[in-house]
């Protein structure tokens, strides 16, 4: 499969602690990538960079062979809306819309009519089995309903790669799983890549590969090492 | 305990503080203003002579005269001439040593002025006098007046007063129209500022929940965390109060940097009336502890989160029109002139103003309900904003309070000044449209003078009428005036078909007013000159004319006018002269420049602007502080908004990084921003408009004059509050590209 | 090496889950495989070795009895029957708590100490073994994935207990410089 996502030598340092140095890493279209490693070793700091929401001080971010890391802000924001979805720990949904609303927020912001954005939004609510939230706002629902919206407005928008920071950090190991599930089999059948960190085994596992971050660097656990 | 909040806490703590920080320093600066002015009137007075009438000139008298309508540029000046008759003569107050003539002393305003590139313009009226001191501060009424004292012997008895001391007190009386207005201005200008501490207490609140959450979790009980609460409001109101004096005492220090409307403070001049200072001292802690039990109220604290009651009961309309009700209730019995009401009642009025403008804080947030909770759909940004302030109407609405008030009081007020400005205001007959400045000479001869302003650059025109006394040679106690002018200028004070050279005529009283005066008559002989030496006939082909108006508003009924060629000036002696000048509208300075060649010829002439309205000091001097005070108070609420909506984006910061990595546009977020302010701030306005005009009808009721809207101060009011909250969320706005940064992500 | 620990766990009780078994009803020793088998032998069937060899044990310490033997050649003829002494056998087996295995001297911990003094590289040991670890989760997941509850459940069980061998292979990893010095100077 083709390479669709490549990181090549990021080093990204804040003030003198070094959170990235030199890590590598590529990744396939439709393929599901766990990120482990112990706290603090550059995990979310690798998968900011890869998304291009932050600029690595050296090193290349590649996109389907455009470099992310020379793009102007506008650009790769417009990219982060359009090609990528994001699932984090928690606090991602806007407290004011109910979750249909959350839903469709990135078909929305992409001009999309409120009424053609609510009903794809209801369609993944219902794929990812939480229809009966859809009226209510993101306070009054349960953290794994939560995250299974965030997941749900991560994928509407059908992009390309969904970047998923500990996405059931917040969660006990059922509803965990549960979003694992279904996060990963909505991203297969949309043919979507996957870059999930997570420092839990069990949640790596529903994973296509591993990859350890350690020291800011990149290793795959075969012995060949990446980064 | 208070304090005991970790950072959070903290941050809390200090954002309470720097808004009560603005907050207080304008209680206390309220609280100085009565006594602010009333040293500016004292501080005039020891500098003005004590009168004694008709002395005889000794070694310790002095002649001192001031000369009026003084001033460069806009600015007033506190012109001098003195003129010791003897080694005692008294100083005034801070000057060392009285000037000879040919010395100057001089305030350290005008000294500057005089070092400046601009000494040109001043420095001829001092008639190239040496500056041989400064006037201290316990002689100027601020540090950036303009004063000087100019030795000068040209000085007569008859033009100043002789003195032995210098320093009188003079008690000024307010009207109670003025007394009215007084207390008006303070309650507008007040009511805001205890609002904004108002909603200043409340910054951090949900934050506070969150915290006192967790003491229930190990244990504490409602009570306990009603406690803590409370305790956190004192500390905060505490050191909020410190903080405030603080930024008092450190603002006092600037204050005498700037110069506002002519009026220019020293630092020590902005002393708190002492109980006003104990007052506020006592109010914050109090309002603050009040206010955070009554937000309280709707929350119930349990161990494992928050719950609101307020968000789920429906806002009712009735109790929220008690306070504007009672607000006319209070005021009602004072309908009527309370010009000839002889009882005080300030604090009625005071009561039903502060409970009027209440009523808009009362309304806000059932109004900003009432219309967000149709709206549906709209843009992103408009969809983000509406939906909080359906969530969560009564934050915008604290937000925008001060705002409303504000504008509505001031709106309230300004028709109250419109209406009442009559009471203040004197017509001077003026007419600027014919000539712009007026000069007025005695005792030297002003022939010269005449000759000397046409050639002053910048001046177009100039007519000049000379004038001086005749008696009649058979009848020496019988007076009349005799002017000389061109047929030009004759033609300003008389209506005149037709004139030449040579013509004279004369003017007479209308019927009945001046009953027994003299008016020459054609044959009559009058003796001229300053010695009466010059006899002269009154021509038989003298016409009698109606008189008129001069350019300056002076109407010389009664007289004989003398075109140039039916008399020998030159031999009349010294003679007064009026003259009316046209200036270049374009040359600002051109004034000056008269004023310096006026100075020049007659170190007393009198030089001024003429305008068609002359206003009562005091009442100019009111109105400049509600300027001051509105422009001021705007800005205060201005600055909490911004505290209040940054700790909202604060707040929000983990969510605005995430939209942000989502790859939400900057400008949806900003926008939802602006919509989220200006939606209540519109809100707000119509409210303020609507309470506004309100009580300005209820005020101008009070003074019985015809209610009539001046939509030019409505419209400035809500304008200068609309720039205000434009200048607010363009404020938020490095903040929040700041927190939209990835930095946003990480979990605190 | 293939890591399974779920084997140990199960093969150890293999005699007492017969006699669970048999408890309900007596059986064929060739029903008894085919019903272990179904519900706990996914992974590996039992041989019909171990079934006879383990239903020998428990005549020999009388838990099971013959209960009838059918006409015809061979051992797979007879049926056998729990005695009272087997019930109670099962009581005390199920109500009794089973003992944690601390696995104090594993074979890994012995791999990585015989690594550190022979000065191999014991990181990359570590780092093939979590590789190993991994893919078997994923293996499990995803079978999980697909299976009913009953599967879902045993394989979650794996699951954990390899995540708690990954957390100790990651801690170690995490000292293991710490570790070197220790068994060097020991050494
Ligand atoms: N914005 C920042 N400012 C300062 N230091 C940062 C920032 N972001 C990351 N770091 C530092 O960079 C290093 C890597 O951080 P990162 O968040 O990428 O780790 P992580 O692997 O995601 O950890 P965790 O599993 O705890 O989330 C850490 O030492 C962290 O302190
Ligand atoms: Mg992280």
């Amino acid at each position: 499969m083709a390479e669709l996502l490549v990181a090549d030598g990021l080093n990204k340092a804040f003030g003198p602690t070094p959170a990235l140095d030199g890590a590598s890493i590529s990744i396939d279209a439709g393929e599901i990538v766990a990120v482990m490693g112990p706290s603090g070793s550059g995990k979310s700091t690798l998968l900011h960079c890869l998304a291009g929401i932050v600029r690595p001080d050296s090193g290349q971010v590649r996109y389907e062979g455009r470099e992310v890391t020379a793009m102007p802000d506008r650009e790769r924001s417009a990219l982060r809306r359009r090609q990528f979805g994001f699932v984090f720990q928690f606090g991602q949904l806007v407290p004011e819309l109910t979750c249909l609303e959350n839903v469709a927020l990135p078909l929305r912001m992409e001009r999309v009519r409120r009424r053609a954005a609510e009903q794809r939004a209801m369609e993944w609510l219902e794929r990812l089995e939480v229809t009966d939230v859809a009226g209510k706002r993101p306070g009054e629902v349960s953290g794994g309903q939560g995250q299974r919206v965030a997941v749900a407005r991560a994928l509407v928008t059908n992009p390309r790669v969904i970047f998923a920071d500990e996405p059931t950090g917040a969660l006990d190991s059922l509803n965990g799983e549960r979003v694992m599930r279904l996060l990963t089999q909505s991203a297969r059948e949309s043919h979507a890549a996957v870059v999930l960190v997570t420092h839990e085994a069990r949640v790596a596992s529903y994973s296509d590969r591993e990859v350890v971050v350690r020291d800011g660097r990149v290793r795959d656990l075969t012995g060949a090492r990446r980064g | 305990m208070a304090i005991a909040g970790g950072r959070d806490g903290w941050t809390r703590a200090l954002l309470a503080a720097i808004a009560m920080g603005i907050g207080v320093p304008a209680l206390l600066t309220a609280a100085a203003v009565p006594a602010a002015l009333d040293p500016r009137q004292n501080r005039v007075d020891p500098r003005r002579p004590a009168s004694l009438g008709d002395i005889p000139a000794a070694a310790n008298t002095l002649l001192i005269g001031q000369q009026f309508e003084a001033a460069f540029r806009d600015q007033t000046v506190y012109a001098v001439l003195v003129r010791p008759e003897g080694p005692d003569a008294p100083l005034p107050p801070g000057v060392a040593r009285l000037p000879q003539p040919g010395e100057v002393v001089v305030s350290p305003a005008l000294r500057d002025l005089l070092a400046s590139k601009d000494a040109d313009l001043f420095a001829p009226r001092l008639g190239g006098a040496r500056v041989i001191g400064t006037i201290g501060p316990a002689g100027l009424t601020g540090p950036r007046e303009l004063a000087y004292y100019l030795g000068s012997d040209q000085l007569q008895p008859g033009q100043a007063e002789r003195v032995t001391a210098i320093g009188s007190t003079n008690t000024v009386e307010f009207s109670p129209v003025l007394a009215l207005l007084i207390v008006v201005i303070s309650v507008v200008l007040l009511l805001p500022i205890a609002v904004l501490i108002g909603t200043a207490v409340r910054f951090g609140g949900e934050r506070r929940d969150r915290r006192l959450a967790a003491l229930r979790l190990v244990g504490a009980d409602q009570r306990m965390t009603r406690r803590v609460a409370a305790g956190e409001a004192l500390g905060t109101a505490l050191l909020s109060l410190v903080a405030g004096v603080l930024f008092f005492l450190l603002g006092r220090q600037v204050v005498p940097l700037f110069t506002l409307w002519d009026i220019s403070l020293y630092a020590r001049d902005l002393r708190p009336n002492p109980l006003l200072a104990g007052t506020v001292a006592l109010a914050v802690p109090v309002l603050a502890v009040t206010v955070t039990m009554v937000s309280m109220r709707g929350v119930v604290i349990e161990p494992l989160g928050v719950t609101r009651r307020a968000g789920t009961t429906r806002r009712r309309l009735w109790w929220r029109l008690i306070l504007p009700v009672l607000g006319l209730a209070v005021l009602y019995p004072l309908f009527g002139d309370i010009r000839s009401s002889t009882v005080d009642n300030r604090y009625q009025i005071a009561a039903g103003a502060i409970l009027l403008l209440f009523g808009a804080v009362a309304l806000l947030p059932w109004v900003i309900d009432l219309v967000v909770r149709r709206i549906r759909g709209g843009a992103v940004p408009w969809q983000l904003a509406i939906r909080r302030l359906q969530q969560d109407s009564a934050t915008s609405a604290r937000m925008v309070n001060g705002v409303a008030v504000a504008v509505a009081g001031t709106i309230g007020l300004q028709m109250l000044f419109a209406g009442v400005e009559g009471d203040f205001r004197t017509d001077t007959g003026a007419d600027p449209s014919r000539a712009d400045v007026m000069v007025q000479s005695s005792g030297v001869d002003g022939r010269e003078l005449p000759v000397r302003l046409r050639a002053v650059p910048g001046v177009t025109a100039v007519s000049s009428i000379l004038g001086t006394t005749a008696a009649n040679a058979d009848q020496p106690h019988r007076f009349t005036f005799v002017f000389v002018a061109d047929c030009a200028a004759l033609a300003e004070a008389l209506v005149l078909e037709r004139c030449t050279d040579g013509d004279v005529f004369v003017s007479k009283p209308g019927s009945g007013t001046h009953g027994e005066s003299y008016v020459a008559a054609p044959g009559d002989r009058l003796l001229l000159g300053t010695d009466k030496q010059l006899a002269w006939t009154v021509p038989a082909g003298t016409r009698e004319v109606p008189s008129r108006r001069d350019p300056g508003g002076f109407n010389r009924d009664m007289g004989l006018f003398v075109t140039p060629g039916a008399v020998d000036v030159s031999r009349f002696g010294p003679l007064e002269a009026w003259m009316s000048l046209r200036t270049d509208p374009g040359d600002r300075d051109a004034l000056e420049r008269v004023r310096n060649a006026a100075a020049t010829v007659d170190q007393r002439a009198l030089v001024y602007r003429l305008s068609r309205t002359d206003e009562a000091n005091r009442f100019v001097n009111v109105r400049r502080g509600l300027y001051i005070g509105a422009v001021v108070t705007l800005l205060l609420v201005g600055a909490s908004l911004l505290v209040g909506l940054m700790e909202h984006l604060r707040e929000r910061r983990r969510l605005l990084a995430i939209l942000v990595a989502m790859g939400t546009r900057r400008g949806t977020l900003l926008w939802s921003v602006v919509w989220q302010t200006v939606v209540p701030v519109v809100l707000g306005l119509v409210l303020a408009v609507g309470f506004g005009l309100a009580l300005g009808a209820v005020l101008l009721r009070l003074v019985t004059v015809p209610i009539t809207v001046n939509w030019a101060v409505v419209g400035l009011s809500v304008a200068l509050a609309a720039a205000v909250m434009a200048l607010v969320t363009l404020l938020s706005l490095p903040p929040l590209w700041r927190l939209t940064r990835p930095d946003g992500l990480r979990t605190e | 090496m293939v890591y399974t620990p779920w084997c140990t766990v199960l093969g150890m009780s293999i005699g007492q889950t017969f006699l669970g078994l048999l408890e309900s009803s007596p059986r064929h020793g060739y029903d008894l495989k085919r019903a272990y088998d179904e519900r706990f032998g996914r992974t590996r069937p039992l041989p019909y070795g171990q079934v006879y060899a383990t239903l020998s044990r428990l005549l020999k310490s009388g838990l099971v009895e013959v209960d009838s033997v059918e006409p015809g050649e061979g051992p797979e003829r007879k049926r056998y029957a729990i005695t009272e002494a087997g019930v109670t056998d099962v009581d005390r087996w199920l109500s009794q708590a089973e003992k944690p295995e601390p696995y104090l001297q594993s074979v890994l911990y012995t791999k990585v100490v015989l690594a550190l003094l022979t000065d191999r590289p014991a990181a990359d040991l570590l780092d093939t073994q979590t590789a190993e670890h991994l893919r078997l989760m994923r293996e499990l997941t995803r079978r999980k994935d697909g299976g009913d509850l009953a599967e879902q459940l045993i394989c979650d069980h794996a699951l954990f207990h390899l995540e708690a061998d990954l957390r100790w292979l990651e801690l170690t990893a995490a000292r293991l410089d710490e570790l070197a010095r220790e068994v060097r100077s020991h050494g």
